[in-house]
């Protein structure tokens, strides 16, 4: 019983890293019918700028709680920038052309971020420095789990009922709806449609930074290649979940976390990376638009 | 009677390819040129998939591992006996592995066919990105399987398949898989693919049948996808399963893209031109794949279509071209 | 014009290519070029790099010591990235030895890649040293493949009798990486040795490289409570390993192999891998002077301390050379087709077996990794040295020999 609770608990923490980098990818999904493949680098990024962040600020020989949101806000702005720059010149360009052009781009961009972030930062992995002392917390019948989980559960779970908000009660959140409808109507409407995409992929960049800088600091080995399969399951998690909703992403990566766990710990832990997979064949046959998605409106 | 006379003349030039060829150039140089031919059936291949029909297919991958696996262990338990076999029996050497690469590969085609099919099935449900992600899905579930079983090497990968490919048997491959595709395009059930791409609503209102129609489609781009497994394992003589990432199966989209969706010559173009880029870029070293991925983008946002859109390049279009070319000039 | 201006583009980069090839066809000079392959790029990058670091140290050394050259020729050293694919390492391969004419080839670290180059070199008799590719299948390939590294399954029999006669356990786990060969077959062979000794493995789990969480394997160990846990895998997981069995509250020892090695391990792993051991080829403080002089030139060229892949490549670049001096001193007449552009193919072909013939009798070099001699099978027969991590550092708590 202890062992199934505290894999319990390993695969809901676990399942929260991928619904924080899943809730960028559905977001900019929802409005630009785009797979960013790219997100899961810029979440390279975050962990990597969170990494000098802390130690030019000191936080890693000195660690304490200001400091650490200090960093985590300068890589979430830095990776905005970046998000910004690969928006306006990798992805506006290709904006007007088919969506398999812009994924092609999405794909070079990726590659990019990796392959020059291996030159920039080099190839040996990193240690992401302890900006918040770990410290385990018992959670009865020998159960435990580490404060740096709760932080990330809990920063995940924030972020979430954030982004709820700002889609669903202020007005960039309304025209973001609006613009998810239809490019056209929205443009219509007097929104500036291009103003809105680029504002939904900076947001977008931020939270996968956020993502970047709190696994780092629960997992504290970054590399330039670390985005690649987070990212890619993230992904499955979005898509799990009903691409395009938030709380399905959420959702999506819970389910996949356990799952995950749960197959190593009781099952085989070999058959890890195909379970995500196989989980999402049989939940998309059920349920062809994922857990929370709505069925496309089929308009002819 | 044409075709007939076509098929015999190119596989005459083939085998004169083949004789002349390696006397020429370095075997360094014949490899790329061997890469550059299975990355085309594979980019051809996919083409029929994403090109033509417009199903996002990311397992490309997967379909070429079945075939890669499939034909070597086939080669390996049964194909090696045949060929000592028929050799002993007097047969000259490269036609008795000729004949048991062929058998090999075309085994390995089906069997990929077969996953085709079962993969196509839930297309009938699914579409766009979900599609996508469940073939990407597929993929990667196959390159677990190949990990996990031990009878075709696991993680250590497969060893000692014999190297019997060669310019001829990768110049079929190539050949086969263009004039297929070149005859369907020209077909009735091309235009009903191309249907299906640019509307399939209207296509299923205009009587097409869009199902069986999608996974023929799937079927047919899996063949020849393993088929170009089994040409990578016959010729490179080791297999492992990390050749089989998603990150090839975007490789192969890439070069679908960038040549145009649905051109065949495009889908030839770019498969050459991606395969001979990281090449080219070696004296670069460490900036290589930087200055790859930078290329990528570049001729994304410089040519969103692909280079040649949906167009061909035939004799009689560039006959037409060149005045006009000359005029601005 | 868009259309006119793309397709002009590429034909004209197929051109440029084209001629390019022709273009750096043959040396014209008389040079020794040698061949090295590795992961520069990609995943592994580090061990291509380590590599690249090792023989530069070699060559800087033959430049101080002979001006660059070996019998009157200049050596050059052409290294080429494989980008850690096993397809990518047969190309590199090809081109190496047949683009570059290379005399002799230093690669790979990864046993899957050295498996698909290692082929192509015996195809073309060209040797081919890997300098730490530890699975006993590299050298089978045939009879000019060498390594300058021990085997698996001796490192295996190592570790298990290090576990149980100096360690005094008998109950452990093992966790293998199920994606990489190299922890697959070390796994395999430490649990023959262990069993044969008496003791007992609980539980077998696995992960797959570039996994992050490991929570769920260690979960299922802790309920079994093992005496130590093997980790047969690379430094690159060891780390996270060890903090995350540290969080569950998993006091037992790691145990390891030479995958281990880097100067990141301790940084990744802090105070968790405290108590742990791992065998190795070499331990920094070890007062073999050789091993010394090369710490002080490789901390001088490149601001830290090296991993043992540079060391085995320092080696297997040195024994290159010592080979050719050799060569070169015996039998000049054949040596000059090594590095003569006039020599024919059949000329460079009987001086490549001269030098495998050299190679291959290999007796007591004294390298920064220990003393090295060839076997039959041509591979090294050399001790393994156990690091024990006490205090953030390593030490050496014990050298086996075979």
């Amino acid at each position: 019983m202890t062992e199934f609770l505290q894999q319990l608990v390993n695969g809901i923490t676990w399942g929260s890293v991928y619904a924080l980098i899943a809730l960028g990818y559905t977001m900019v999904y929802g409005i630009l019918r785009l797979i960013n493949f790219a997100h899961g680098d810029i979440y390279m990024l975050g962990a990597f700028f969170g990494y000098y962040a802390a130690r030019l600020t000191g936080a890693a020989v000195d660690p304490n709680p200001f400091k650490a949101t200090g960093i985590l806000l300068i890589s979430m702005v830095g990776c905005g920038l970046v998000g910004f720059l690969i928006e306006r010149f990798a992805y506006k360009p290709v904006r007007k052309s088919s969506r398999l052009a812009a994924l092609i781009t999405a794909i070079g961009v990726s590659l990019l971020l990796e392959n020059g972030g291996q030159i920039l930062f080099g190839a040996d992995p990193k240690f992401f420095p302890q900006i918040i002392r770990a410290s385990n917390i018992p959670l009865g019948m020998g159960v435990t789990i580490s404060n740096q989980q709760v932080i990330i559960l809990v920063v995940s779970f924030a972020l979430m009922l954030g982004l709820r908000f700002i889609v669903l009660h202020t007005r960039a959140g309304k025209a973001m709806r609006a613009v998810s409808y239809s490019h056209t109507a929205a443009s219509l409407m007097g929104i500036s449609v291009s103003r809105i995409i680029t504002f939904t992929f900076v947001l977008g960049s931020m939270l996968a930074a956020a993502a970047g800088v709190l696994v780092a600091l629960q997992n504290p080995k970054i590399e330039p290649y670390m985005g690649i399969m987070p990212g890619l399951k993230a992904f499955v998690a979005a898509v799990l979940g009903g691409i395009g909703n938030i709380p399905g992403a959420v959702l999506g990566g819970l389910v996949m976390g356990i799952a995950e766990v749960m197959v190593v710990g009781y099952l085989s832990p070999t058959w890890r990376d195909a379970i995500a997979f196989v989980l999402l064949i049989i939940i998309l046959l059920v349920r062809p638009s994922g857990l929370l998605g709505q069925p496309p409106a089929e308009k002819v | 009677m044409r075709q007939l006379l076509w098929s015999l003349g190119v596989v005459a030039v083939l085998i004169g390819v083949n004789i002349v060829l390696p006397r020429m150039i370095n075997p360094y140089i014949a490899q790329i040129i061997v890469l550059c031919g299975i990355n085309i059936i594979l980019a051809v291949s996919l083409n029929l998939i994403n090109g033509f029909t417009g199903q996002f297919s990311i397992g490309h991958a997967g379909f070429m591992a079945i075939g890669a696996y499939g034909s070597a262990m086939f080669t390996l338990h049964v194909g090696m006996r045949w060929a000592a076999g028929l050799s002993a029996a007097g047969v000259p050497e490269p036609i008795a592995q000729g004949t048991a690469l062929l058998v090999a590969l075309v085994l390995g085609g089906l069997l990929a066919a077969v996953a085709g099919y079962l993969v196509g099935l839930p297309s009938l449900r699914l579409r766009g990105d979900y599609l996508a992600i469940v073939t990407l899905g597929f993929g990667e579930i196959i390159r677990v399987l190949i990990l996990n079983v031990d009878a075709v090497g696991g993680a250590r990968g497969l060893p000692g398949i014999p190297g019997w490919v060669n310019f001829f048997w990768v110049g079929i491959g190539v050949a086969g898989v263009i004039f297929l595709s070149r005859h369907l395009a020209m077909s009735t059930h091309g235009r009903a693919l191309f249907a299906i791409r640019d509307d399939e609503v209207a296509a299923e209102a205009l009587g097409v049948d869009t199902t069986s129609y999608k996974v023929l489609a799937f079927v047919m781009g899996s063949f020849f996808a393993g088929v170009a497994g089994g040409l990578f394992a016959h010729f490179l003589s080791y297999l492992n399963p990390n050749s089989f990432t998603f990150l090839k199966s975007i490789e192969v989209i890439a070069m679908v893209v960038l040549g145009g969706m649905g051109s065949i010559s495009g889908a030839v173009l770019a498969a050459i031109i991606l395969t001979l880029m990281p090449e080219v870029l070696r004296p670069v070293k460490d900036y290589r794949m930087v200055l790859y991925s930078l290329m990528l983008i570049i001729l994304m946002i410089t040519r969103p279509g692909g280079l040649l859109g949906s167009r061909e390049i035939s004799l009689a279009w560039l006959l037409k071209r060149r005045r006009p070319a000359r005029e601005s000039a | 014009m868009g259309s006119r201006y793309g397709l002009r583009f590429a034909l004209a980069g197929t051109l440029l290519f084209a001629l390019g090839l022709a273009g750096c066809g043959a040396p014209t000079k008389e040079e020794l070029v040698i061949g090295e392959y590795g992961s520069l790029t990609g995943g592994d990058a580090t061990f291509g790099q380590s590599t690249k670091a090792g023989v530069e140290v070699a060559l800087d050394e033959l430049i101080a010591q002979k001006g660059g050259k070996i019998g009157g020729m200049p050596v050059r050293v052409v290294v080429e990235d494989d980008q850690g694919k096993a397809e990518e390492a047969a190309s590199v391969v090809q081109k190496l030895i047949n683009q570059d004419r290379v005399i002799a080839v230093v690669g790979e670290v990864a046993s899957s890649r050295s498996l698909a180059g290692g082929p192509i070199c015996q195809q073309n008799g060209v040797p081919m040293i890997s300098p730490s590719s530890t699975n006993p299948r590299v050298t089978l390939v045939g009879d000019y493949i060498f390594r300058m590294c021990y085997l698996d399954d001796f490192q295996g029999q190592v570790i298990a009798r290090f576990a149980a006669d100096s360690l005094k356990l008998s109950r452990v786990a093992v966790l293998k990486d199920v994606k990489n060969d190299y922890s697959i077959a070390l796994a395999q062979y430490f649990t023959e040795a262990f069993v044969k000794s008496g003791g007992k493995v609980l539980i077998e789990q696995s992960y797959s490289s570039n996994d992050q969480d490991f929570r769920a394997q260690l979960t299922a160990m802790k309920a079994k409570s093992p005496q130590a846990i093997v980790v047969p895998g690379y430094y690159t997981e060891v780390g996270l390993i060890g903090r995350q069995a540290r969080e569950l509250g998993i006091v037992a020892p790691i145990l390891g192999g030479d995958g281990w090695e880097s100067q990141k391990l301790l940084e990744i792993g802090g105070d968790a891998l405290n108590g742990c051991y791992y065998a190795n080829h070499w331990s920094l403080d070890q007062p073999n002077p050789k091993l010394q002089s090369f710490l002080a030139t490789y901390r001088g060229k490149f601001k830290g301390d090296p991993d043992a892949i540079a060391g085995l490549a320092y080696d297997a670049a040195t024994v290159l050379f010592q080979s050719l001096e050799k060569l070169a001193s015996e039998d000049p007449a054949t040596f000059r087709a090594l590095g003569s552009s006039k020599a024919g193919t059949d000329a460079r072909k009987a001086a490549a077996g001269k030098l495998r013939d050299i190679l291959a009798s290999t007796t007591g070099f004294e390298g920064v990794t220990g003393t090295v001699t060839m076997d039959e099978n041509r591979n090294p027969k050399k001790p393994i040295v156990v690091i024990a991590i006490r205090g953030g550092k390593k030490t050496a708590a014990a050298i086996l020999n075979p």
